[in-house]
């Protein structure tokens, strides 16, 4: 069985003919493997989906109960047969619930990694490299460029920022799945014992994670009369609503943003990102490579992110690889499509005028 | 190196003035000597490092990477330094290196050979961070660019000792990298230390702008009046030092020193042993050219004796600091004025005359010189003019913006109904607003009328028009790109602004062919739509009387 008739890409995502279904896709299917919760690659609306138990909770969470026709768990390392394939799940380490799906027929084991990272998550199971023949990998951060740092030091850069200037309240752009909640985790590993204060855009999801025995401390939703006496406090919100009129009545704010983009100057300040930091959910350019040199693949599928400089590095390391230019999957701090959040309305004060 | 890496990282982000100086004091305060010196030396532009060059950059990030992968990343980051600090790889041996102090930096490369250049800088590079890495190839290739400007730094240093940087300016040009004593005066620990430099800068004293509701208290017989120039403000001081060298600087009106771009002017004003404060303006063959051909002068990279010669300075003295050692900002206007007129025919140099009095009885006499200077003693030079000073005769010269002295009364702006074509988002407190405009005027196209961007504007309206303007931004947005959002701009449906500017000039960098100086917003006109709007025509009229002679050579 050659590769391309175990998995294969249709305008609907990637494809596997001998299981009839799809992975990750991006518009609704009748049957659905998903990797894991983020809205691009998690939709609503599929026939028959299956995931882990908690990336079907967390699309239960976005979506409502029905968002699927019908659901089924999959527990981590068990293999489901699908036909004449198997899937099995693996943890990714992206974000909770986050897998990798691994494909065996004919002797042939092709691996889906979803996106992915290999640092440390306190609110996630950490990566699992699989041994396989096709490894597809994502490029969100595929340059020579993008080296995380760690972590902790970026929160420490934060909280060092909050001493600094107790009489400023400090933004935190984050996703509202994974990277938000992570933080928090962070800033309490720090030592930061004060209330986060979150946007309500972020409660469901971090509620979510709570439940799950995540500790995060002491998280209060921002009220629109709170807004004022923030001072000092760190709040958490969706990255767009940074720039939302939300914003504006928090005293002086300091513009924080946490994302892999950060390490780029230009991008940061694009945003108008006053204290960048360096925090991602996705592999670096190390990562990146390490992993493919682990899995030991002798072929890799790219799928999304800057391709063309993992493909010319695999072809420096003798390995065989192509670029799949998949369509629908936003880039971490591009767009998270389910995301987007619209603001409050504002209050009357706030617009006068024509 | 570390810690001024973090601290280069976090001004290159912080748009606000205050949170810079906090955050300057704050290393001041918590770097011991002679790192927060040097650090200090790199703020105000006091080190050079002529041998390090992009060229010897790019040659060690191509030993070290694969051609095509730093082509794909330098596409992407664009920026050299920042390119390079990023994929800079990891040494092969994984060995822990101690990343080198910011003295050991400075203090290196001012003795290092050039042939022993390349190694040091790539050994540093192997032992600091990313941010390290970018922090120490902007300051060695001498491209900080981080928003803060020398006086910035000095009034850091004087908050320490809870001073004003018209003290740290005063000491300054007796001191030299890495300012132990500077440091160890302001903390309490130290003498003041000595103002040795002969030709130090003295804090400038400013004007309010006049309003309309002053004349009805103000005696025009308490106030002494002159032309407003429309030049550089600068202070030109020339002294001997104890071993009769003579030293003649130009500063800046924020104590910037500026000599350097003036040689022309420094040689000409040598030896006049005192402290004038004036104009500085290009005059050709005794005719004071507009701003825009000084703009052509001030643009150039390096001075040139060609570019001297085209482009010849001079000043225009308007009031006298010092004579021979004698500090007369104390006197009153009126004397240091006779102190002044005498001082200029005395010393009798080319390049400094006298910027004269204008004579007047009442506001409504000031106000028609105001209105047609060349008929009230500015003759040729009218052009420019940019309003009327008015000085209180027996005020002193004092530093800072005092009140109740000084007035500039400038000449009413020019004002263009424009299209708004685009916004942006301002920063810090306006990060949430659309506070940056592009706007427009109509012009004939292709394909009929169009609108054409003529310049942008970030200020002028009120904090509640500011409102109005991000409401009608979010809500008729057509477009985004990145930050920008361009909005609805079509004959019937629009929002014109009232733009205010100083004045045109003719650019080749402007899609319009124009560039308007200091533009604001001074009116919404909810009230018109686009389609009544100015057009490139009245543009254009502006220009030819603006008269901007063109370079004789450009």
């Amino acid at each position: 069985m050659r590769p391309t008739d175990l998995l294969c890409i249709t305008p609907a995502g990637l494809y596997c003919p001998p299981g009839d279904f799809h992975i990750d896709p991006v518009r609704p299917v009748a049957r659905a493997l998903v990797t894991h919760g983020h809205s691009d690659h998690a939709r609503a609306g599929h026939g028959a989906v299956l995931a882990t138990e908690e990336t079907l909770a967390i699309m239960a969470v976005r979506y409502g109960e029905r968002f699927a026709g019908s659901t089924q768990a999959a527990a981590l390392g068990r293999p489901v047969a699908m036909g004449d394939v198997t899937a099995t799940f693996h943890p990714a380490g992206h974000v909770l619930g986050s897998a990798q799906i691994a494909l065996e027929a004919g002797g042939l084991r092709i691996v889906a990694s979803g996106d992915y990272k290999r640092a440390e998550d306190p609110t996630c199971r950490p990566f699992e490299p699989v041994p396989c023949d096709v490894f597809i990998t994502e490029a969100t951060f595929g340059l020579p460029v993008f080296r995380h740092p760690d972590t902790r030091d970026e929160v420490r850069k934060l909280l060092a920022s909050v001493r600094l200037f107790p009489d400023r309240a400090h933004m935190v752009g984050a996703y509202a799945l994974g990277k938000a909640q992570r933080l928090m985790a962070l800033v309490r590993e720090a030592g930061w014992d004060e209330p986060i204060y979150i946007h309500g855009a972020l409660e469901k999801l971090t509620d979510f994670y709570v439940s799950r025995q995540i500790r995060l401390g002491d998280v209060r939703k921002v009220g629109a009369a709170d807004r004022a006496a923030l001072a000092g406090a760190i709040v958490i919100c969706p990255p767009s609503a940074l720039q939302d009129v939300w914003s504006r009545r928090f005293p002086d704010p300091v513009t924080a943003f946490a994302s892999g983009w950060m390490r780029v100057r230009a991008r940061a300040r694009q945003r108008g990102v006053e204290l960048p930091l360096v925090v991602s959910d996705h592999a670096d350019w190390d990562d990146l490579r390490r992993t493919i040199k682990e899995v030991g693949a002798g072929e890799i599928w790219v799928t999304h992110g800057q391709e063309d400089a993992l493909v010319h590095w695999c072809g420096t390391q003798g390995l065989k690889a192509k670029p799949l230019h998949m369509i629908g999957y936003g880039d971490e701090g591009e767009a998270e499509p389910g995301d987007v959040v619209s603001g409050e309305p504002p209050a009357a004060s706030e617009t006068p005028g024509p | 190196m570390n810690r001024f890496a973090a601290l280069l990282d976090r001004l290159a982000y912080e748009p606000r003035r205050n949170a810079k100086l906090r955050l300057l004091a704050d290393h001041f305060r918590t770097q011991p000597d002679p790192d927060r010196g040097y650090a200090l030396a790199a703020m105000t532009g006091s080190l050079s490092f002529s041998a390090a060059k992009p060229g010897l950059i790019r040659a060690l990030i191509a030993e070290r990477t694969d051609p095509v992968l730093f082509g794909l990343s330098y596409d992407y980051v664009g920026d050299l330094s920042e390119t390079v600090a990023l994929m800079w790889p990891a040494p092969e041996d994984g060995a822990e290196r101690a990343p080198p102090s910011l003295s050991e930096v400075v203090e290196t490369l001012a003795t290092l050979g050039r042939s022993e250049l390349p190694r040091r800088i790539a050994g540093w590079l192997d032992a600091l961070d990313e941010t390290g890495r970018w922090a120490l190839l902007k300051l060695i290739t001498g491209g900080l660019r981080i928003g803060v400007s020398a006086r910035l730094a000095k009034t850091a240093v004087a908050s320490m000792g809870g001073m004003e940087a018209d003290e740290v300016e005063h000491v300054w040009h007796g001191l030299a990298p890495p300012y132990v004593p500077l440091f160890a005066w302001v903390e309490g620990r130290g003498p003041r230390p000595a103002a040795s430099d002969p030709a130090p800068f003295r804090p400038v004293m400013l004007a309010h702008a006049v309003e309309d509701r002053d004349f009805e208290t103000l005696n025009p017989a308490d106030f002494s009046a002159e032309w407003k120039w429309d030049g550089i403000r600068i202070q030109a001081v020339s002294g001997a030092d104890e071993d009769g060298l003579v030293r003649t600087r130009l500063y800046s009106r924020t104590g910037e020193e500026i000599s350097k771009s003036f040689p022309d002017l420094c040689d000409a004003l040598a030896g006049i042993d005192g402290a004038v404060d004036g104009e500085l303006l290009v005059i050709r063959e005794g005719r004071v050219q507009s701003f825009n051909v000084l703009q052509q002068r001030l643009n150039r990279a390096s001075v040139t004796p060609a570019l001297m010669l085209d482009f010849p300075v001079a000043v225009r003295a308007y009031d006298l600091l010092v004579e021979a050692g004698e500090d007369l900002r104390a006197l009153p206007f009126s004397e240091r004025r006779v102190r002044l007129e005498a001082f200029v025919r005395r010393v009798d140099r080319d390049r400094l005359d006298l910027s004269p009095v204008i004579a007047f009885q009442s506001w409504e006499a000031l106000a028609a010189a105001r209105a047609a200077p060349s008929e009230a003693g500015a003759d040729v030079d009218a052009d420019a003019v940019e309003g009327v000073m008015l000085k209180r005769r027996d005020s002193a010269y004092l530093p800072g913006r005092p009140k109740g002295l000084w007035y500039k009364w400038k000449r009413d702006p020019h004002v263009v109904d424009a299209v708004l074509m685009y916004a942006q988002r301002g920063h810090g407190k306006r990060s949430s607003f659309y506070s940056d405009y592009t706007f427009g005027v109509w012009r004939e196209g292709a394909a009929g009328d169009e609108l054409v961007p003529v310049g942008k504007a970030y200020f002028g309206f009120t904090d509640e028009e500011l409102v109005q303007i991000d409401r009608f931004v979010r809500k008729h947005t057509i477009n985004r790109f990145g930050p920008v959002r361009e909005v609805v701009h079509e004959p019937h449906q629009g929002l014109v602004v009232e733009v205010a500017f100083e004045g045109l000039a003719r650019s080749t960098r402007h899609k319009s062919g124009v560039a308007m100086r200091f533009p604001r917003i001074s009116r919404l006109r909810w009230d018109k739509p686009p389609i009544e709007a100015d057009r490139m025509e009245a543009l254009e009229r502006l220009l030819g009387d603006e008269k901007t002679d063109p370079a004789p050579r450009a």
